[in-house]
C-alpha cells in the first residue's frame, strides 16, 4: 500500500509539472500583451521598454526556468490587469467554482446512484425506460444550453431564482441542479451497467447461497462492486466539471476561477491564465490522487498490482 | 429406513430464453437419506447443477422457471416456501461449494468477512465468537496460519486454497446437507485428491449428507455412496456405487466409464470417446435423449421416454431408464466376430 | 456477426439514432440547394421575428423565427450544421490516425516508447480538456483549421489507449505469434494481423468522440473562440441569444435542440456499433 501510495503521489507531481510546462509554452505562443497594455499607437521603444519590464524579451527557455522557479514559490507574477499577485486574484474566485462544483457533485451522485439502481434492480419496467431515456437526454445536452434553458424558465419567466449572480442558496440551486444533470446522467448509466454485470457474478450466488438477507447482499456484494468504477468516474467528471466552468460561470455570472480565467483571455492577462489553469489542474489532480488512493481501498487487487 | 432428508419428486424446470424455451430438467425424482453422499454425474447441461439450484431457489427467474415438481427437505416442501424461510436454510441447514472459487468469493472483501457471514446470519454468535469460529473453520478445511491469512483477500490464496476457503463458508453453519456443484473441477490432480480427501474426513466426522456433483467418474467412485446419472435433463441410472461402476445398465454410464483411463486402458487404447454432441434441449424432446448417440439404442427408444425403473435380479436401488438391455446387447456383440 | 440491418431493425434506439444522423447529415450537404433565406444576411424589418407557424404542417417564412439582425434562425442552424460537422468530423478523423497510430506504436514496442508515450497521456489528462483547448485557441487563433487541429489534441488520447490495449492483448495471440515464428516483418504484421483488429473498438471510440467534440466544439464559439461571426454556429447563435432571452426564446431554444438531436443520434449510434462489433458487452446497454 505504501509503494502504491508513493507511485501515485510521484505520478501526480510529474503530472502537475507537465501542465504547468504546457500552459507556460502555449500563453507565451498568444499575442503581444505589451501592445495590449499600452494605448494604440505606442512607440516600439515603449513596447520593449514594457516587454523588458515584464521579463518578455528574454530567451524563451530562460523565461520558463524563472516561471518554474517561481511557480513552485506559488508566484504567477502580477495580474497585468488588477496590478496584484495573479494567484491572489484566483485564490479569491477559488471558493465560488469549488463550491458549485461539490454541491453539482454531491447532489448529481446522490441522484445518479439511485437512479441507476432502480434502472437495474427494475430492470424490463417502465421505471428502467425513463431513467435512460432521461440519461441519454442528459449527456446529451450541453450543460450551458440546459442552464440557459433553465434560466429561461426558472428565472426568466417563473421569476423563482435570480438568472446568475452568487451569494445566496438561491443564485446556487440553478446552476448546481444544470451540473448536476449532467453528472447523474453519467453516473446513472455507469453503474446501471455495472449493477446488471456484478448482479451475475459468481459471487452474488454464493452470497445469496449463504442465504444473507437482500438488503445485505444488494450493499455489501453488488454495490461494492459496482461503484468501484463509479469512484473513477466521478474524477473524470471533476475534471469535465473543472474545465466546464469557464462556459457555466458564464452562463450564470457565477464569479469563479473560470470567468476570471475568460476575462483573463479576453485581456491577454498571462499570469492569470496561468495560475487559473494551474491552479484547476492542481486541483484535479489532488481530486484523482485522492480517488486513486480510494480505488486502492475499495479493490485490494489495485494495490498488490503496482 | 428412517425417513428421507431430502426427496425430490417429478422436478422440471425450463429457461425461457429468445431462441425458445430450453428444458433443463425433465421429471426428476429421487430420494436422499441422512448421512448418505450422493454423487450426480453428466455432461456439462444435463441438468445436474440446474437442478440441484433450483431447489434452493438459486436459478434466476427469469428466465429460469420451476415448472412442476416438489422439493421435500426434512418434510417441508422447498419451492411452496416463502423466500424468507428459503433464506434461512440457505447456508444454514443447506451448504454450498460452488465451481471455480476464484469468481465465486468475491475479490474485494477479506476471507474472514465471507466466512463471518453465514455465521452471524444463521448462528447467534456475537463478532468475537464468529471471529474465532471463522479461523477454527479455516483450520478445520486446513489452511495453514489461518489466524494470519484469514485477513487476507481471495486473490493471495492458490486455486487449491480458495477451494478450502469455499468449503469453509459450506460447512460453516454444520449444514445437514451440503451441496458441492463441480467443487474440484478447477484444480489440479494434487490438490483435488486432497480436497477429496478433506470431504470424506468431514463427512466421517460430522456425519453431513452431501450431494457431489461433477462430470468426473472417477471423482465419484471415491466419495459417493450413491451415484446417478443424468443426460440432457434427466437422470438416466441410479443405484449404489458398486454396480453402478461393475454392471452398468444405460448405454450413457458405460460410455463415461469407458472413458475414464485406468487399467488396461490407460496403457493400450485410445481414450473411449461418447461420439456425438450433446443433446439441443431446445426442443420438446421426443424418446430418450441419448437414443441419438447411442449405438445400442432400439426404435422404441426414439419415440417413447423409458421409465425410471428397478434393474430386474439386481441390487436393491438400481434403477436405469433404457428400453435396451445393455448386458445382453454387450455379451452379443462380443460373441459377433468383428 | 450479425447482418447489419436486422441487427438494425431489432434496436429501437440505434434506428432512431441512425435516422436522425443521416436526416442531419443530408441536410448539411444538400443546404445550398434547399432555397433557405440567407444565414449571414437578415432584414432588419424583420428583426427578432417570432416563429410563425399557420398550421400544424404550413411553417411561415421564418419557422424558427430571427434573430436580432432578422437572420433566419432555421436556415443559420442548417448552415451551422456544416461548419459543426466539418470541424467535428474533421477533428475525429485527425485524432484518430494520430492516436490509432501512437496506440500501435506504444503497444507494438512497447519499453521506452510506451512509457514515454502514457506518461505524456497520463500528463495531458491531468489538464481538463477544455482548459487545455481554449488555451491553445486562445494562442493560435479561431481559424477552422486551428479548431480542428485543437479539438484533435483533445481527442488521441482516448484513441491511444483504448488502441494500446488492444495491441497489446492480440500482440499475445497465436496468429500474430505464429506469423512472427514464419518471419513476417514487423510492419507487415502491424497492417496485416493488428491493424484489422484495432479497426472496430476505434470505429466506436470515434463515435462517442464525435459526440463529445460537437459539445465542446458549441462551448468554444459559445465563449466566443469558435468560427467567428458572421460565418453562423450554434455555440455562437447560443452566446447572442442569451442577450434576447426575456424576449425572444426562440434565439436559444432552436440551435441548442439542434446540439441534443445531434449529439443524442452520435451517441445512440455509437452505442449500437459497440453493441453490434461486440456483442458480449450487450449488457451495457
Amino acid at each position: 500500500m505504501i509503494r502504491y501510495l508513493l507511485t501515485k503521489i510521484l505520478e501526480a507531481l510529474i503530472a502537475v509539472w507537465g501542465v504547468l510546462t504546457i500552459v507556460f509554452f502555449v500563453t507565451r505562443i498568444i499575442g503581444d500583451p505589451a501592445a495590449l497594455l499600452l494605448p494604440l499607437g505606442a512607440s516600439a521603444e515603449q513596447i520593449d521598454a514594457l516587454n523588458a519590464q515584464l521579463g518578455l524579451d528574454r530567451p524563451l527557455i530562460e523565461q520558463y526556468i524563472t516561471y518554474i522557479g517561481q511557480v513552485f514559490q506559488g508566484d504567477f507574477g502580477q495580474s497585468f490587469q488588477f496590478g496584484r499577485p495573479a494567484m491572489q486574484v484566483v485564490l479569491e474566485r477559488m471558493p465560488a467554482t469549488l463550491e458549485l462544483s461539490t454541491a453539482a457533485i454531491i447532489l448529481g451522485t446522490l441522484i445518479g446512484a439511485v437512479a441507476g439502481s432502480i434502472a437495474a434492480l427494475k430492470k424490463g419496467t417502465m421505471a428502467e425506460l425513463i431513467v435512460m431515456i432521461f440519461a441519454l437526454l442528459g449527456q446529451a445536452t450541453p450543460v450551458f444550453w440546459l442552464g440557459i434553458m433553465l434560466i429561461l424558465f426558472f428565472a426568466v419567466d417563473l421569476g423563482w431564482v435570480p438568472t446568475g449572480g452568487y451569494g445566496t442558496i438561491s443564485h446556487l440551486i440553478l446552476p448546481a441542479v444544470t451540473l448536476a444533470v449532467f453528472v447523474c446522467s453519467s453516473i446513472a448509466r455507469l453503474l446501471r451497467s455495472n449493477l446488471l454485470d456484478v448482479l451475475k457474478e459468481d459471487y452474488v450466488r454464493t452470497a445469496r447461497a449463504k442465504g444473507l438477507m437482500p438488503r445485505t447482499i444488494f450493499i455489501w456484494h453488488v454495490g461494492r462492486n459496482a461503484l468501484i468504477p463509479v469512484v473513477t468516474m466521478i474524477g473524470i467528471i471533476t475534471g469535465e466539471l473543472l474545465g466546464g466552468s469557464v462556459v457555466t460561470e458564464t452562463v450564470f455570472a457565477w464569479p469563479g476561477v473560470g470567468r476570471l480565467i475568460i476575462q483573463a483571455i479576453e485581456a491577454k492577462d498571462f499570469p492569470v491564465i496561468q495560475a487559473g489553469v494551474a491552479l484547476i489542474a492542481f486541483i484535479f489532480v489532488l481530486i484523482n490522487l485522492a480517488i486513486d488512493l480510494l480505488y486502492g481501498l475499495l479493490d485490494p487487487r489495485i494495490r498488490e498490482r503496482r | 429406513m428412517s425417513a428421507p432428508l431430502l426427496e425430490v419428486r417429478n422436478l422440471s424446470v425450463v429457461f425461457d430464453t429468445p431462441a425458445g424455451t430450453v428444458h433443463a430438467v425433465n421429471d426428476v425424482s429421487y430420494t436422499l437419506h441422512d448421512g448418505e453422499t450422493l454423487g450426480i454425474v453428466g455432461e456439462s447441461g444435463s441438468g445436474k447443477s440446474v437442478h440441484a439450484l433450483s431447489m434452493v431457489g438459486l436459478v434466476p427467474c427469469p428466465p429460469g422457471r420451476i415448472v412442476s415438481g416438489e422439493v421435500l427437505f426434512e418434510g417441508r416442501d422447498l419451492l411452496k416456501m416463502p423466500e424468507r424461510d428459503l433464506c434461512q436454510l440457505r447456508g444454514g441447514r443447506i451448504g454450498f461449494v460452488f465451481q471455480d472459487p476464484m469468481t465465486s468469493l468475491n475479490p474485494v472483501l477479506t476471507v474472514e468477512r465471507q466466512l463471518m457471514e453465514p455465521l452471524l446470519r444463521h448462528r447467534n454468535l456475537s463478532r468475537s465468537q464468529a471471529k474465532s469460529r471463522a479461523v477454527e473453520l479455516l483450520e478445520l478445511v486446513g489452511i495453514p496460519h489461518a489466524k494470519e491469512r484469514i485477513r487476507q483477500y481471495p486473490h493471495q490464496f492458490s486455486g487449491g486454497m480458495r477451494q478450502r476457503v469455499m468449503i469453509a463458508i459450506g460447512i460453516a453453519c454444520d449444514p445437514k446437507l451440503l451441496i458441492a456443484d463441480e467443487a474440484t473441477t478447477a484444480l489440479d490432480v494434487t490438490v483435488q485428491a486432497q480436497v477429496l480427501d478433506l470431504v470424506r474426513d468431514l463427512k466421517k466426522r460430522f456425519g453431513t449428507t452431501v450431494i457431489w456433483i461433477t462430470h468426473d467418474m472417477g471423482v465419484v467412485a471415491g466419495l459417493a455412496d450413491t451415484v446417478q446419472v443424468m443426460y440432457g435433463g434427466r437422470i438416466m441410472e441410479r443405484g449404489p456405487v458398486g454396480p453402478i461402476f461393475k454392471t452398468p445398465r444405460s448405454a450413457y454410464t458405460w460410455g463415461l466409464l469407458r472413458s475414464l483411463p485406468h487399467g488396461e486402458a490407460r496403457t493400450q487404447r485410445r481414450l473411449y470417446q461418447i461420439p456425438g454432441q450433446p443433446p439441443n434441449l431446445l426442443d420438446s424432446q421426443q424418446g430418450d435423449p441419448f437414443a441419438p448417440r447411442n449405438e445400442f439404442a432400439t426404435p422404441r427408444c426414439f419415440h417413447e421416454v423409458p421409465p425410471l425403473v428397478q434393474v430386474p435380479d439386481s441390487t436393491s436401488g438400481h434403477l436405469v431408464a433404457a428400453w435396451y438391455d445393455l448386458p445382453m446387447a454387450l455379451r452379443a456383440r462380443q460373441e459377433k466376430p468383428a | 456477426m450479425k447482418p447489419f440491418f436486422s441487427a438494425l431493425f431489432r434496436s429501437k434506439a440505434g434506428l432512431f439514432g441512425w435516422i436522425i444522423l443521416i436526416v442531419f447529415v443530408a441536410v448539411a450537404i444538400a443546404a445550398p440547394w434547399l432555397g433557405l433565406p440567407n444565414p449571414i444576411r437578415g432584414s432588419l424589418t424583420a428583426r427578432l421575428a417570432p416563429p410563425t407557424w399557420t398550421g400544424l404542417f404550413s411553417p411561415g417564412p421564418h419557422p424558427f423565427g430571427t434573430d436580432q439582425l432578422g437572420r433566419d434562425i432555421l436556415s443559420r442552424i442548417v448552415f451551422g450544421s456544416r461548419t459543426t460537422l466539418l470541424i467535428a468530423c474533421g477533428a475525429v478523423v485527425l485524432g484518430g490516425i494520430v492516436g490509432v497510430t501512437l496506440g500501435i506504436i506504444a503497444g507494438y514496442f512497447r519499453g521506452f516508447v510506451d512509457s514515454l508515450l502514457m506518461r505524456l497521456v497520463d500528463i495531458q489528462l491531468a489538464l481538463p480538456l477544455m482548459l487545455l483547448a481554449l488555451l491553445v485557441v486562445a494562442a493560435v487563433g479561431p481559424s477552422t483549421t486551428n479548431l480542428v487541429i485543437v479539438l484533435a489534441l483533445t481527442s488521441w488520447i482516448r484513441y491511444a489507449r483504448i488502441v494500446r490495449g488492444q495491441v497489446l492483448a492480440v500482440r499475445e495471440r497465436e496468429f500474430v505469434l505464429s506469423a512472427k515464428a514464419i518471419g513476417a516483418s514487423t510492419a507487415r504484421i502491424m497492417f496485416s494481423h493488428i491493424l484489422p483488429n484495432i479497426l472496430t473498438p476505434a470505429l466506436v471510440v470515434a463515435t462517442l468522440e464525435l459526440a463529445r467534440v460537437i459539445i465542446m466544439d458549441a462551448a468554444l464559439s459559445f465563449i466566443g473562440l469558435g468560427v467567428q461571426p458572421p460565418a453562423p454556429s450554434w455555440g455562437r447563435m447560443l452566446a447572442d441569444g442569451r442577450t434576447y432571452i426575456s424576449g425572444a426564446w426562440w434565439i436559444v431554444t432552436f440551435p441548442g435542440l439542434a446540439i441534443v438531436l445531434t449529439v443524442l443520434s452520435v451517441n445512440l449510434v455509437g452505442d449500437w456499433l459497440r453493441d453490434y462489433f461486440d456483442p458480449r458487452q450487450r449488457s451495457v446497454r
